[in-house]
């Protein structure tokens, strides 16, 4: 079976007046017919920009964007503009992060909705609006009839986010890219996003790629894992494999710093000790030595993303795993 | 909604109340010298000086004196002394020049400013932007009379393609009106197209970096509606500040200049004859009646605020 969404060797510099960041150096991964994909990583780890290159959000004259990324059959790296929008938001739909911010404050949500189906189809402004009326019920938004004539700012984060998700649900998308939906939610509200996911990934069978710095949240979701560092996949597994047996010292140290309740409550949360490095100037061997417990003479060397084991869906970017395996 | 447009027009009087107060100060109290006097004009004999203190009761204590003054104002009673004009009369004879002109030019910077400030932000760094970043710059530097004297020299006397300004009534000939008032409309409205395509752009460039326009492309939506619908639309609100503001200033005054160059008999003329002649009574009434605009224009650009930001509606702060 073909994946819904095949990404190769993704490229993203951007040139800034200190020199050209490297963003995305090089990142492949696949996403089945409704399956949950979450890419993990530290702030500014390039996963953000990974997800909107997807959709060509990132295209713009500073960028330099190379690799593929397929998608019923075609290239959407290389599809122009206008092209590309048709398939944006109907078929390859987006969340995003800050809720508060990414609707616009001065439209009914109701037309905000609205105005993504009209985008795509060309129904009456009437019928987009009773649709808008279906989707805010379909997502849990109480008393849906009065609250898509609501302004964004009377919604609560949570409720806003749901409002954000039925936009994107609007259109029957195959493809839902979640850029870390829950982070500007507090915790309760997290729960029930996460669960609202889920139910449109099963019920409706959308594949997912689900952006986060939480292994929270992907324990609680993802099928599959990619982790990134620096531009870079360090390793990508199953979720049950990467939580069992994470190989990357990289995705150890994430692990290792969740606090757990049955630990001793210790003074200081365990961390991975240094920053990440800067993606003006990567290093030249693996991005993650200067940061790692157990470097090595072949360190020096950019290490490559294989599989190390039977496991061939396993992949991890470390010299020292190649070792011991 | 109409709680916060009571709120607002009562507002709207206390301000005007306080210049009420200022102004009677400026003109009555703070120069040192008899106020009769002054308000007599030049060249006034005693028995005319002596009308105007019992006229305008300013043998009495400042209070009824200040009371007599606005009393005088508002129903129209107010007199030049030395031309022997009713002042309200004057003024709203005045009237329909100056809001023709000021109408007019409004409509045209606001026309012209929203779609230089558009074209400069969509091509922000490029050609076009460059050379609409001079010409509003340029806009922004001539003073009014210069452009004014130089429109006229080059275009109504050198070349003779439009009239040496003064007012035909638009009931009289809308074709003359128009005709007769392009230049004057074009002079005062350089200057703010210059400032406001400016303050356009700027808004609009800080616009397409926010999440809903992020949003707004993920839809699908084509980048001319993402524009227009999304980032025009909220840079917009700071712009009609201002256009309230500056509407309500040139109404009430802002157009002094351009009114005498042209000879466009409006109360702009008639305050700077005014104060040629050092009559005081015209320029009294002239700065409430400037006051009265700018508070007013106010007034309608805050409740219309609340329409195009509807978070205002609930009291919640300004966007950022």
């Amino acid at each position: 079976m073909t994946p819904m969404l095949s990404v190769r060797d993704l490229r993203v510099s951007f040139a800034t007046d200190d020199g050209v960041v490297r963003a995305v150096d090089g990142v492949s991964f696949d996403v089945d017919t409704g399956e949950v994909v979450a890419i993990v990583g530290e702030s500014g780890c390039g996963k953000s920009v990974t997800a909107q290159t997807l959709i060509g959000l990132t295209r713009s004259p500073n960028a330099t964007i190379s690799g593929s990324v397929m998608f019923d059959g075609r290239d959407l790296n290389t599809l122009p503009d206008n092209e590309l929008r048709t398939l944006r938001g109907a078929r390859i739909a987006m969340v995003f992060q800050d809720p508060m911010t990414s609707l616009n404050p001065v439209y009914r949500v109701g037309d905000q909705i609205a105005e993504a189906i009209r985008a795509h189809r060309s129904v009456p402004k009437a019928q987009a609006l009773r649709h808008a009326v279906e989707l805010l019920e379909s997502v849990g938004i109480p008393n849906p009839q009065r609250r898509v004539r609501d302004y964004p700012h009377e919604f609560s984060g949570g409720m806003r986010q749901r409002v954000m998700i039925a936009m994107a649900l609007a259109l029957e998308p195959e493809v839902l890219i979640a850029d870390e939906p829950t982070t500007a939610l507090d915790v309760t509200i997290q729960a029930q996003i996460l669960d609202l996911l889920r139910t449109l990934n099963s019920e409706r069978d959308v594949s997912v790629v689900l952006i986060t710095h939480d292994l929270g949240v992907v324990a609680e979701l993802a099928n599959r894992v990619v982790v990134m560092y620096a531009g870079q996949v360090v390793e990508q597994a199953s979720v049950d494999a990467l939580f069992a047996q994470p190989r990357h010292p990289y995705t150890r140290g994430l692990l290792a710093s969740i606090p757990r309740l049955d630990s001793p409550r210790s003074d200081r949360l365990p961390q991975i000790p240094g920053s990440p490095p800067s993606l003006l100037t990567p290093p030249d061997g693996c991005r993650f030595a200067a940061r790692c417990g157990s470097v090595f003479a072949d360190c020096v060397k950019p290490p490559p993303l294989v599989a190390h084991s039977r496991d061939a869906t396993h992949l991890d970017r470390c010299w020292a795993t190649g070792v011991s395996a | 909604m109409l709680r916060f447009a009571v709120r607002r027009l009562a507002g709207m009087t206390v301000v005007l109340f306080a210049i009420s107060v200022i102004v009677f100060l400026i003109f009555n109290v703070i120069p040192n010298s008899d106020p009769a006097a002054r308000i007599a004009g030049k060249n006034a004999n005693p028995a005319l000086i002596a009308r105007v203190r019992a006229d305008m009761g300013l043998d009495q204590s400042l209070p009824v004196q200040y009371l007599t003054m606005m009393r005088r104002i508002f129903t129209g009673q107010l007199t030049s002394y030395s031309s022997n004009q009713n002042v309200a009369e004057q003024i709203w004879k005045g009237l329909p020049a100056t809001l023709s002109l000021c109408i007019g030019a409004a409509l045209l910077w606001m026309a012209v400013a929203v779609w230089f400030g558009y074209l400069s932000a969509v091509r922000a760094g490029r050609f076009t932007d460059r050379a609409l970043t001079i010409l509003a710059l340029v806009g922004i530097s001539l003073p009014v009379f210069w452009l004014a004297a130089i429109l006229l020299y080059f275009l109504s006397y050198k070349v003779q393609l439009f009239p040496t300004g003064s007012y035909v009534p638009l009931s009289e000939s809308p074709v003359r009106w128009a005709y007769h008032l392009i230049l004057p409309w074009v002079t005062l409205a350089v200057l703010y197209v210059g400032f406001y395509s400016r303050v356009l752009r700027s808004n609009m460039l800080d616009a397409m970096n926010e999440d809903y326009v992020r949003t707004a492309r993920a839809k699908g939506l084509s980048d001319r509606q993402v524009r227009l619908r999304h980032v025009l639309r909220n840079s917009m609100i700071p712009i009609v500040t201002l256009f309230g503001l500056d509407f309500g200033a040139v109404v009430g005054g802002g157009a002094i200049l351009t009114e005498t160059v042209f000879n466009l008999n409006g109360v702009g003329l008639y305050a700077g004859q005014a104060i040629g002649k050092l009559d005081l009574p015209p320029l009294m009434a002239v700065t409430m009646f400037g006051a009265f605009f700018i508070v007013l224009f106010n007034a309608i650009v805050d409740i219309l605020y609340a329409f195009l930001d509807p978070r205002i509606r609930l009291g919640e702060s300004a966007p950022v």
